[in-house]
C-alpha cells in the first residue's frame, strides 16, 4: 500500500511541474507575442522625411501592453548608433533586420522581458537602421504562474487524496476480507464445519471454496465416525444384554463360592461396557440434535419431574432418597430430550457416587437465571479436576471402583452449549459434588 | 510676433522664479511636528478642505501645501524626489510616466478599483471632463455652442467678436493642456481644424486655468477651450458672466491622481492621507467638497475617461512630441 502512495505522490509532483512548465511556455510566450505586436507597430511608424526620422509612436502600441498586474513599460529607439528617445539607460542588442529577438534581463532591480527589433529605412543617399527596444515587468506573467500553480497544486493534491483514498479502500477491501474469514475461522467452535457463506471478494473464492469444501470432508468423515461409534454401540449392547441375562441365570445354578464370585464380576464388567454403549449412542444423539437444535416452548419442572419419577425406583433401589425442589413453573424453549437426557446422565452420576442412605437434591429454579441443579452427598469432585472433568472420557481421580464411561458430563456439557448455556461443577461445603446445568 | 512677445512674457517669470511657488500654505502648523510635503497643481481654495479634514483627525502632523503647475511639478519632483511627500496633479501622463519610471511608491494595502489605480501606486481621485466656458454676453443673443463643430461655426460666423478673445492652454508649457490636446487630437479631426480657426483668431495662450478664467470673466476673451470646468464652478462672484459647456460630440474626461514619493520623508503619514483622499472623493458627496468626486459611470459610458495605461507614454515620446508640438505650432501659431 506504501509502495502504491509513494508512486503516487512522485507522479503527482512530476504532474505539477508539467503543468506548470507549459504554463511557463504559454503565458511566456503570450507576453512575447503582445511584445512583439508592440515593437513592429513603432517600427512601422518610422518614416524618413526630408531626411530626418519621424516616429509617429501608435497610441495602440502602448496601449495594448495593459496588463491586469499594471506592469511598467521602457523602451528605447535608437537610429543606428544614436539614442532617438526612450529610456536612455536601457540596453540594446544589436539584431539583424525584420527579426524579433527577445530576452529576460535586469532593468530598474525588476526582470523584465526586453523585446528588440530593427528595420532599415532607405533615404535619398543614406540608409538608417532603425532599433527598438521594447521591455515590460512581468509581475502580470508572474501573477498568472501563482495562479496556475495554485490551481495545479491544488489539482494535484486532489488526484492524490483521492489515489491515495483509492489505495487504502482497495487494501482494506482485500486485506479486510481476508482478515474477516481469519476471524470468523478462528472463532468457530469445534462443532462448527458449516460453510463460509459471508460475501467474498472475486480473488478469494477460489480459497474459500476449497476451504467450504475441506470443512465438508471434515464434517463428512466426522459425522461418519460418530455413525459409526453410534452403529457399534448400538450392536454391542443387544449381546452384551443376552450375556447379562444368560449370566444371572448361571449365577443361581453355581454354588461355589469363587466361581459366583467370578461370575458377580463378570455381570459388573458386562454392566458396565453396556452402560458405557448406551452413553456412547446418547452422546452420537446428541451430538447430532444438538448440530440440527429444534427449539419448541416447554416447562422445565415438568420435564425434570418426570424424570425423578421415573428414577425413583432406581433410588430406593440403593436406599437413596430423591429430593425435588422446583418452582411452580419454569418455562423455557429448548430440545426437551436433550434436556431430560442432560439431566439424566446428572442423576445417573450422583445415584451412582452417593452412598446408601444419601439424599440427592434436584432443583430448578427461574431465577436469577434458569438453572437445573443435581446435587448428591458423595465424595465430591477431586477439586483439581474441575476443569478437566467434563472431557470425553476423563473420569474422576476418585471414581475407582464406581461403574463409569466418563462420558455423562460431557454430554451434560454438549447440551448446555448447544442451547447457548454452560455447565458448573462445584463441590458443596458439607460435603457432595453439585453440577449446575446454566441454561 | 504677438506671440513671441507673449511667451517672453510667459517664460521670464518661469526661469526668474522657478524655485518659487505659486502658492505656499501651512495646514495645522506648529513646533515639533512632522510635516508632509504636499507638491500640487491644484488650487489651494479646492484643495484646503481636504487637508483641514485629514489635519483633524492627525493632530501631530502639519501639512506644507505647495502650489505649482503641472510641468513644473514633473521637473520639480524628478529633481528632488526626497523633498516631496506627495504628488498631486492633473496631468495623468506625467503622473503616469514618473509612476511607471519608479518614482512613485507601491501602497499594496489601499483598495481602490482597478481603472482608477495603477500599479497600487498611482491613485485617481476625481473625474473631471475638459469643458468649453463663455462669456455670457459674447453670445447674447446667439445660440450657445455644445459641440466643438458649433463652437467652430460661431467663430467663423463673427470673426470680429473673437478675434484676439479665444484663450486655450499652451500645451508646450502646461501638462495638463498637452494631455487635453493629445487625447483630443486623437479622438478627432475635428481638434485640428478648430486650432486652425482658433490660430486664424489670434489665439491667446495661457500656462494656467486661473489666469484663463480671469480673462473670461472681465470679458477680455470669450471662450476658453479645454478648460476645468470645476475651476470655473469654483468661482462663485462670476457665475453669472460664464457659462461653462461640456462638449457633446465627445467629452475629454481626466481624472486628477496623487501618488506617494518613493523616496518620501513620511511615507506611513503620505499613505493614510491618499486613503484619506480617496476615501472622501469615493463617498457619494457627504460633506460638499469643492472637488469633483470620483465618477465611475462617466467612465463606463463612452469610454471618455483618459485610462490609466502605458498609451499615456506615448505622447510624452520626444519624437512624437517634437511632431506634435510641431503641428500644433503650425495650426495656432504659424496661421497668426
Amino acid at each position: 500500500m506504501f509502495t502504491l502512495i509513494g508512486g503516487t505522490a512522485i507522479l503527482a509532483l512530476l504532474l505539477f511541474f508539467a503543468i506548470r512548465n507549459s504554463a511557463v511556455q504559454v503565458a511566456q510566450s503570450a507576453q512575447d507575442n503582445i511584445l512583439g505586436a508592440s515593437v513592429t507597430s513603432i517600427l512601422d511608424a518610422a518614416v524618413i522625411w526630408d531626411g530626418i526620422v519621424e516616429i509617429d509612436i501608435p497610441y495602440a502600441s502602448f496601449s495594448m501592453l495593459s496588463t491586469p498586474m499594471d506592469d511598467r513599460v521602457f523602451y528605447a529607439i535608437y537610429q543606428d548608433e544614436t539614442f532617438l528617445s526612450g529610456y536612455p539607460d536601457l540596453v540594446i542588442a544589436p539584431t539583424a533586420d525584420r527579426e524579433i529577438s527577445f530576452e529576460t534581463t535586469k532593468y530598474q532591480g525588476q526582470f523584465v522581458r526586453v523585446t528588440t527589433a530593427s528595420r532599415t529605412l532607405i533615404g535619398k543617399d543614406k540608409r538608417i537602421q532603425i532599433r527598438v527596444a521594447l521591455a515590460q515587468t512581468q509581475d502580470a506573467l508572474s501573477g498568472t504562474l501563482d495562479q496556475i500553480s495554485q490551481n495545479a497544486a491544488l489539482f494535484v493534491t486532489g488526484f492524490f487524496a483521492l489515489a491515495t483514498l483509492l489505495s487504502f479502500w482497495a487494501t482494506s477491501a482485500t486485506i479486510g476480507q481476508l482478515k474477516r474469514l481469519t476471524n470468523s475461522v478462528t472463532r468457530r467452535g469445534p462443532q462448527d464445519l458449516s460453510p463460509f457463506e459471508k460475501p467474498v471478494p472475486l480473488e478469494m473464492l477460489p480459497l474459500v471454496v476449497s476451504l467450504n469444501s475441506l470443512m465438508a470432508r471434515l464434517d463428512h468423515s466426522l459425522s461418519q465416525s460418530e455413525e459409526f461409534i453410534a452403529e457399534a454401540a448400538h450392536r454391542v449392547r443387544t449381546p452384551l444384554a443376552t450375556v447379562r441375562s444368560y449370566a444371572e441365570a448361571t449365577l443361581q445354578r453355581v454354588d461355589k463360592k469363587e466361581n459366583r464370585q467370578a461370575i458377580r464380576s463378570m455381570i459388573r464388567a458386562i454392566d458396565e461396557s453396556s452402560r458405557a454403549a448406551g452413553q456412547l449412542l446418547d452422546h452420537a444423539m446428541i451430538t447430532f440434535r444438538a448440530d440440527h437444535l429444534e427449539r419448541q416452548d416447554i416447562d422445565l419442572v415438568g420435564l425434570i419431574n418426570e424424570l425423578v419419577t421415573r428414577l425413583t425406583p432406581i433410588a430406593e433401589m440403593k436406599d437413596l432418597k430423591l429430593q425435588l425442589q422446583t418452582d411452580k413453573q419454569v418455562p423455557y424453549s429448548g430440545d426437551p430430550i436433550l434436556i431430560q437426557n442432560a439431566v439424566r446422565n446428572l442423576l445417573d452420576n450422583a445415584l451412582k457416587y452417593s452412598p446408601s442412605d444419601g439424599t440427592v437434591d434436584v432443583f430448578v429454579t427461574a431465577t436469577p437465571n434458569i438453572r437445573i441443579g443435581v446435587c448428591d452427598s458423595g465424595k465430591g469432585f477431586p477439586e483439581a479436576e474441575l476443569d478437566t472433568l467434563a472431557t470425553r472420557f476423563s473420569r474422576g481421580s476418585n471414581a475407582e471402583g464406581t461403574i463409569g464411561s466418563g462420558l455423562g458430563l460431557t454430554i451434560a456439557m454438549d447440551v448446555a452449549a448447544a442451547h447457548g448455556g454452560s455447565l458448573q461443577l462445584s463441590n458443596r461445603p458439607e460435603g457432595g459434588a453439585c453440577a449446575l446445568l446454566l441454561l | 510676433m504677438r506671440f513671441i512677445v507673449t511667451l517672453i512674457l510667459w517664460l521670464l517669470p518661469q526661469v526668474l522664479v522657478s524655485q518659487t511657488w505659486e502658492d505656499q500654505q501651512f495646514f495645522n502648523e506648529g513646533p515639533s511636528k512632522q510635516v508632509l510635503r504636499i507638491i500640487s497643481s491644484t488650487d489651494t481654495a479646492l484643495f484646503a478642505p481636504i487637508i483641514e479634514s485629514f489635519v483633524a483627525q492627525t493632530p501631530n502632523i502639519s501639512v506644507e501645501y505647495l502650489v505649482t503647475g503641472t510641468a513644473d511639478i514633473d521637473l520639480r519632483f524628478r529633481e528632488n524626489p526626497e523633498t516631496f511627500d506627495l504628488v498631486i496633479s492633473s496631468a495623468m501622463d506625467l503622473q503616469f510616466k514618473a509612476a511607471n519610471d519608479g518614482l512613485a511608491r507601491r501602497l499594496p494595502n489601499i483598495v481602490h478599483p482597478a481603472w482608477a489605480q495603477w500599479r497600487q501606486s498611482l491613485f485617481a481621485f476625481t473625474s473631471e471632463p475638459a469643458a468649453i466656458v463663455i462669456n455670457r454676453d459674447a453670445f447674447a443673443g446667439h445660440p450657445i455652442p455644445n459641440t466643438r463643430q458649433e463652437l467652430i461655426q460661431a467663430m467663423r460666423a463673427r470673426p470680429e467678436i473673437f478675434r484676439g478673445r479665444i484663450g486655450t492652454y499652451d500645451v508646450r508649457q502646461s501638462g495638463l493642456g498637452y494631455l487635453f490636446a493629445t487625447q483630443d487630437a486623437r479622438a478627432s479631426e475635428t481638434y485640428w481644424r478648430l486650432m486652425e480657426v482658433m490660430g486664424a483668431l489670434e489665439l491667446r495662450l495661457y500656462c494656467c486655468s486661473g489666469e484663463m478664467i480671469d480673462d473670461l470673466s472681465d470679458g477680455t476673451i470669450a471662450v476658453a477651450y479645454n478648460v476645468l470646468g470645476s475651476y470655473a464652478k469654483a468661482r462663485v462672484e462670476s457665475k453669472d458672466k460664464i457659462q461653462v459647456v461640456f462638449p457633446a460630440d465627445f467629452p475629454t474626461t481626466m481624472m486628477r491622481t496623487a501618488m506617494v514619493s518613493s523616496q518620501a520623508q513620511h511615507p506611513e503619514i503620505a499613505a493614510a492621507f491618499i486613503q484619506h483622499l480617496i476615501t472622501l472623493q469615493s463617498l457619494a458627496n457627504e460633506k460638499p467638497f469643492p472637488l469633483p468626486p470620483l465618477n465611475s459611470q462617466l467612465n463606463e459610458a463612452e469610454h471618455a475617461t483618459i485610462a490609466l495605461e502605458p498609451a499615456l507614454m506615448t505622447f510624452l515620446d520626444a519624437l512624437k512630441r517634437q511632431s506634435f508640438l510641431a503641428e500644433w505650432e503650425d495650426a495656432v501659431i504659424h496661421n497668426n
